[in-house]
């Protein structure tokens, strides 16, 4: 196997391992958030602002590992 | 497919290179600055369309960072640098779905450069974006707390040196030592936090809008004409989701900075 097999394999296990830990922790957000304003449906316009930051805040371990893909891949 | 993570060079003005995002980005900036100085002279007590349209967003963000702050004073200073964020994120990210952009290309020696590029897929303008918020910040600190107080926040040893003064004395003090070292553990870790900070900021919305580019080009690619649609209206939704996290994170953080010398005392 070429160095650029090793390269293919590895942007890709870097991306999927990468989005487990975003993928459950977004889910749980989600979640939560949809608990409580089925909890509470006035607070709705309040809760979705919180709700899309923390699911970015969350994200960003994802995106660091789409990034060192990305790098990987092209460069 | 050609997908480059640096944007493409189009020509050079004596050493300074000029890419596509730059001038993408100065075509933006000349547009807003055009639209704010001739919206201002233009401004009716009762608006017309645009002004109506242009209202209703500054209101909507003021009430928001109003609700978000909660001090009027403060709000009025913090609120135009993260409200021309928001702004030019927000505009910068909308320009990429313009249909037909990446067609307009110019021919150089190494093949055709696209003339256009997604502004915020450039990890230079990012990173300088993201690098003045978080200097400002610091200042900010600085600003509210003293330069010993900042320098306190990194640099804790209070509880160590307690822990050497009460050993010279002939008591041993083992919690002062744990409590001290903990402290100094924790001040390395707030350094580490404010360096976070700007890889955090930056890679996310530089990511995000490279992800997006580079996911249209591929559904393209495999299923012309009806894959990218739906990837269209992902991008659409992570444009304005990006701009606002962006905008409001910085909003958070220069609070948060302000505030820090409430928390001490």
């Amino acid at each position: 196997m070429d160095s650029e097999v090793f390269k293919l394999l590895a942007a890709g296990l870097c991306m999927g391992l990468g989005a487990i830990g975003p993928g459950v922790g977004e889910g749980f957000i989600g979640g939560k958030a949809l608990e409580a304003i089925g909890r509470n449906p006035e607070v709705a316009g309040k809760v979705t602002p919180l709700m899309f930051v923390a699911m970015a805040v969350t994200e960003s371990t994802g995106i660091y590992s789409l990034v060192i893909a990305l790098i990987i891949l092209f460069s | 497919m050609d997908i480059s993570l640096s944007p493409e060079i189009l020509f050079y003005i004596g050493f300074f290179p000029v890419t596509n995002s730059f001038l993408s980005m100065l075509a933006l900036s000349a547009g807003l600055v055009l639209f704010s100085l001739i919206g201002v002279k233009r401004l009716k007590d009762v608006p017309s369309k645009i002004q109506s349209v242009a209202e209703l967003v500054f209101e909507g963000s003021w009430n928001f960072a109003l609700s978000t702050i909660g001090d009027e004073k403060k709000t009025r200073k913090i609120f135009p640098y993260v409200f021309t964020i928001f702004i030019f994120v927000l505009l910068a990210n909308l320009l990429t779905l313009i249909p037909g952009q990446s067609a307009v290309s110019y021919q150089s020696a190494g093949g055709a450069v696209p003339f256009f590029r997604a502004i915020m897929a450039d990890y230079g303008l990012v990173f300088i974006m993201t690098i003045t918020s978080v200097i400002m910040m610091q200042i900010i600190t600085i600003a509210a707390v003293g330069p010993l107080g900042y320098a306190g926040k990194f640099i804790n040893i209070k509880n160590l040196a307690g822990f050497f003064v009460n050993l010279f004395k002939g008591k041993l003090k083992f919690g002062m030592l744990a409590q001290g070292c903990l402290d100094v553990f924790l001040g390395f870790m707030d350094l580490i936090g404010e360096l976070a900070k700007v890889f955090s900021l930056s890679f996310r919305l530089f990511g995000n809008v490279f992800a997006g580019e580079v996911l249209g080009a591929v559904m393209l690619f495999l299923l012309p004409f009806f894959g990218p649609v739906p990837f269209l209206f992902l991008g659409l939704l992570s444009s304005c989701v990006q701009a606002f996290v962006f905008a409001v994170l910085t909003l958070v953080f220069v609070n948060m900075a302000s505030e820090a010398g409430m928390q001490s005392e």
